[in-house]
């Protein structure tokens, strides 16, 4: 069962740059390891990840096998309204999982 | 006994030889190839294409040594004043010799504030890591840091 940890500040001051930080729990199996009878295990990885702010999309990133397992990613936004943070992650064999987290900005 | 514990030695030693000599084989045929810092420089090309890339401005840290490649954290920040004139468009971060040369690509915007990432990579060998950083202004800027790994991600098997 896929779950997301989230850290966003419940309250910033306007025009205040926040951090977010977001882990995701996933295997990112690289598809370069094999398993002791020789077979290669194919890969599975988050190959996108993105967030929204209010529906605008400020930050995006994209994944390679060279991302660690339960991938941790965070980066930094200025606090301009309250409202909602959407994430959303992509991946191989279907995977999509989505959080969100809200924020009041005075 | 003396004669007999030597060519315990030797058989040992013959067994464990050709143990060795065996296991090579699939290990090499099964390996990945490996990236090189040419298949390095053709990903650097896919991103920037033609332009220049200047040393400067940005900042990668990772630690200089790590016991274990399969977690290694890694910042980067850009120096920027992340104004509507002069920000930071994305993050490019690349590796000399996994056997993919991408790490990641962060696409941030004007409205990030601060021009700083941070994750978590893999490395499965003592090697170059670049970030290079793409600015409103068309220019690219890079950084590079040389990490020793002494356990290395990616080639142990599963069992």
């Amino acid at each position: 069962m896929p779950s997301a940890l989230i850290n966003v500040p419940a309250r910033a001051k306007r025009g205040d740059v926040i951090e977010i930080k977001t882990l995701m729990s996933h295997i990112m199996e690289t598809g370069y390891r094999h398993t002791a009878t020789g077979e290669v295990i194919p890969r599975d990885i988050i190959t996108s990840f993105a967030c929204r702010y209010n529906g605008a999309e400020i930050f995006r990133a994209d994944l390679f096998p060279a991302i660690a397992a339960n991938p941790f990613i965070s980066f930094f936004t200025v606090a301009a309204e309250s409202g909602k943070f959407e994430f959303e992650w992509i991946g191989d064999k279907g995977f999509s999982e989505t959080a969100s987290a809200s924020i009041i900005v005075e | 006994m003396h004669i007999n514990k030597h060519s315990t030695r030797r058989r040992f030693l013959g067994l464990a030889g050709s143990a060795a000599a065996f296991g090579t084989v699939p290990i090499v045929t099964l390996r990945p190839v490996q990236a090189t810092p040419a298949t390095l420089a053709t990903a650097i090309r896919n991103v920037v294409g033609t332009a220049v890339v200047h040393a400067g401005k940005v900042k990668l840290e990772v630690p200089p040594l790590v016991e274990n490649g399969n977690t290694v954290p890694m910042t980067v920040s850009v120096s920027n004043p992340m104004t509507r004139e002069d920000y930071v468009k994305s993050i490019h971060v690349f590796n000399e010799k996994n056997p993919q040369p991408n790490i990641g690509n962060f696409y941030l915007g004007v409205q990030a504030g601060r021009a700083q990432i941070s994750t978590r990579i893999r490395l499965a060998d003592s090697q170059k890591v670049v970030a290079i950083a793409h600015l409103s202004d068309g220019s690219f800027w890079s950084a590079t840091a040389d990490v020793v790994v002494t356990l290395a991600a990616c080639t142990e098997e599963v069992i």
